[in-house]
């Protein structure tokens, strides 16, 4: 059956399109719109793609196959992404996938065998002083420990992806416990909101004055 | 010199909901923009920036006034902006809290810029992880376009800026620039031979100035001092203003903190992120983010002769030279984006190193052979090395695949792989050495002094 975007994402490819002086560059948005509708890049949505930008489909799947985030396969109903890069494995990320392996019941690379969740290995997430974490969907959840990443997993096999962002997942915030996200045009608006990010924009007493240096 | 501190970059991240666009006009928000657009000229506006010594925050630390000198628009051209917020260098997480915190200073800092160098169009190409920051970002944009700081008419005048966000979708090689300029127009995200450098010819084949977040919302705060008082905010000559610090590993106190140039990395470890995890002994710091080598507290600085420009601290530890560009470049390593991994004596080097050559295996974009390959050799032969395979010319073995990187490739990714392959042998070649003959001790890991933490945790 062919691909089609529902008519509201059909306008938001339309304002994309002002956005750049060549059609091509909206690519990546476009592409993030399809596989947020559709849950992956299979061969119905490139050739949606490939007409609605006038680009040949060669083109597309160079790009799909390119970027770790876009999916040429069907994935489970939560991606869980585990970070595993130097600060998160200094902080145990390896004792966090280990967890979550057995807790899915898969390796990762694979999905569960219910189908709810598709685990997989990531290279730094950028969330490196809030380590351990994963990246479950469009959302952070950080400063982990194996009894909160359960919480946060049966969240998700409860009451699905958004409800448990809205009560687990983490943004940089300071000192404020929740925040809204506000509306998105090319990506999954909804907010998360804890805090993760232990900002010290002020440093601590002993260093407020600094006499080195001159 | 003696101060009190006052955060600069980061003085709104405390502010309830410090996003909303009411919110951070309180608390000063857009002010400068206004006065920027409506009084001052272009060529003042780069002129402090140029003064103010700002090195990028990107972590390759050329400076950013320079950069903006290299423009050299031709007729029917025209410049554009792009913002990389593709933070992805392993241990740097700065940039996220500006777009998630402040949004509203990247969105002013891009303002004043396009009107510096005439740029209409600024895009915000942020790694594609961060949907949540995307959020922010857009929201952001979208009530300063309706308050009236964007668009036709910014705060009035004739001189139209549109500014929109880019998503990424997972690719670490487009933080490269022109890897980054690819991915904006719709291409696979492969750098791109440099000359014509993106000042010339850049996106869409017009004049383009690419610079890091950081450097961006450093702008209102340079032109609201002036660059020559926002330079001498930092400590050494040449590198001005202040910074976002990041300290991820064992530490007490994980996380960022704002701080001028110049400050120390023990001070950074000691007094900004409290000190050592278990206070157990420092054994090694990546300086900032995985590229740059890595720093040994127990080698001294040698620098004898009056002339060399770590003079004033030979004898000192590598960790007490003040954090700067250049002073760094001078100990063989690089500053990078300031955030620094830190590791206590638990840590095996060897399957610290193979973790982040997994890393660049993974991250290579393919296009060049030396890069390519050598990425997956060294993984091989470090793999052989943690599995008891390994044999003492291995450790050569990493060396001379790292040299043969070095240099030979379109971007620095091969080199940003080598040098700190390299930094490690060289540092800790007796571990490499030990490992080729013996293999790792069993059940080696990186998170010994955390697991209970993270396995008992409530």
């Amino acid at each position: 059956m062919a691909f089609a975007l529902t008519p509201e994402r059909e306008q938001q490819v339309d304002d994309i399109l002002t956005r750049y002086p060549e059609r091509r560059a909206a690519l990546l948005p476009v592409l993030w719109l399809c596989q947020r509708q559709n849950g992956w890049i299979g061969p119905e949505v490139v050739e949606y793609v490939a007409e609605r930008l006038e680009l040949s489909t060669a083109i597309i799947k160079g790009v799909v196959t390119f970027y770790t985030m876009f999916f040429d396969e069907p994935v489970g109903e939560n991606v869980v992404w585990v970070c595993r890069t130097l600060s998160c494995d200094l902080r145990g990320g390896k004792a966090i996938q280990d967890h979550l392996e057995k807790k899915l019941g898969c390796t990762a690379g694979h999905t569960s065998p219910d189908g709810k969740f598709t685990l997989l290995k990531a290279e730094c997430l950028a969330a490196c002083g809030q380590a351990p974490m994963v990246q479950i969907n469009d959302y952070y959840y950080e400063n982990l420990n194996v009894a909160q990443l359960d919480r946060i997993i049966d969240a998700h096999a409860a009451q699905g992806g958004e409800a448990a962002a809205a009560e687990f997942s983490t943004c940089a915030t300071f000192g404020t416990p929740r925040g809204s996200g506000g509306g998105s045009v090319t990506s999954a608006p909804p907010p998360p909101s804890r805090e993760a990010v232990r900002l010290a924009s002020q440093p601590p007493p002993a260093s407020d004055e600094k006499g080195e240096g001159s | 010199m003696s101060r009190a501190l006052e955060p600069l970059l980061t003085s709104r991240y405390g502010i309830e909901e410090s996003w909303k666009l009411a919110n951070a006009e309180r608390a000063g928000a857009y002010e400068v923009a206004r006065q920027a657009l409506t009084t001052r000229k272009p060529e003042e506006l780069r002129e402090q920036v140029k003064k103010a010594n700002i090195r990028g925050r990107g972590g390759a630390g050329f400076p950013a006034g320079v950069k903006w000198g290299f423009l050299n628009r031709q007729e029917g051209e025209q410049i554009y902006l792009v913002i990389n917020a593709d933070e992805s260098e392993p241990g740097t997480f700065k940039d996220r809290s500006i777009m998630d915190l402040d949004p509203h200073r990247l969105v002013e800092g891009a303002i004043i810029s396009c009107f510096a160098i005439d740029a209409h169009v600024a895009y915000i190409y942020v790694r594609g992880e961060l949907a949540f920051s995307v959020a922010r970002l857009e929201q952001a944009i979208a009530d300063a376009r309706q308050a009236g700081y964007l668009g036709e008419r910014p705060f009035g005048i004739d001189h139209a800026i549109d500014v929109y966000v880019h998503s990424g979708a997972g690719a670490y090689i487009c933080g490269e620039e022109t890897a980054l300029l690819n991915s904006l127009e719709g291409r696979r995200g492969e750098p791109r031979l440099k000359p014509p450098f993106p000042a010339v010819k850049g996106a869409f084949g017009m004049p383009t100035i690419v610079n890091n977040v950081e450097t961006i919302a450093s702008v209102p705060d340079i032109v609201q001092m002036g660059g020559d008082a926002w330079s001498a905010l930092g400590q050494l000559p040449g590198d001005g203003g202040v910074r976002i610090y990041g300290v991820s590993g064992h530490v007490k106190n994980p996380g960022l903190f704002e701080a001028p140039v110049g400050i120390t990395m023990r001070e950074l470890i000691d007094d900004y992120a409290g000190g050592m995890l278990g206070d157990r002994p420092l054994k090694a710091v990546i300086p900032g983010g995985s590229s740059t080598p890595v720093l040994d507290p127990r080698r001294k600085v040698d620098a004898p002769n009056e002339d060399h420009p770590l003079h004033k601290w030979h004898g000192q530890s590598e960790i007490d030279v003040p954090m700067g560009v250049d002073t760094y470049r001078a100990l063989g390593t690089m500053l990078g984006t300031c955030c620094a991994i830190v590791m206590d004596d638990t840590v095996n080097m060897v399957e610290a190193c193979r973790n982040l050559m997994r890393f660049y295996k993974h991250e290579s974009c393919g296009q060049c052979t030396p890069c390519r390959e050598g990425t997956g050799w060294l993984v091989d032969v470090l793999d052989n090395l943690c599995n008891g395979r390994g044999k003492p010319d291995d450790v050569d073995l990493l060396v001379n695949i790292s040299n043969n990187m070095m240099g030979n490739t379109i971007c620095a990714f091969a080199d940003g792989t080598a040098m700190p392959m390299l930094g490690m042998v060289q540092k800790f070649r007796e571990e490499f050495m030990d490992a080729a003959i013996h293999g790792l001790p069993d059940g080696v890991r990186h998170d010994d002094s955390v697991r209970s933490m993270v396995e008992g945790g409530v």
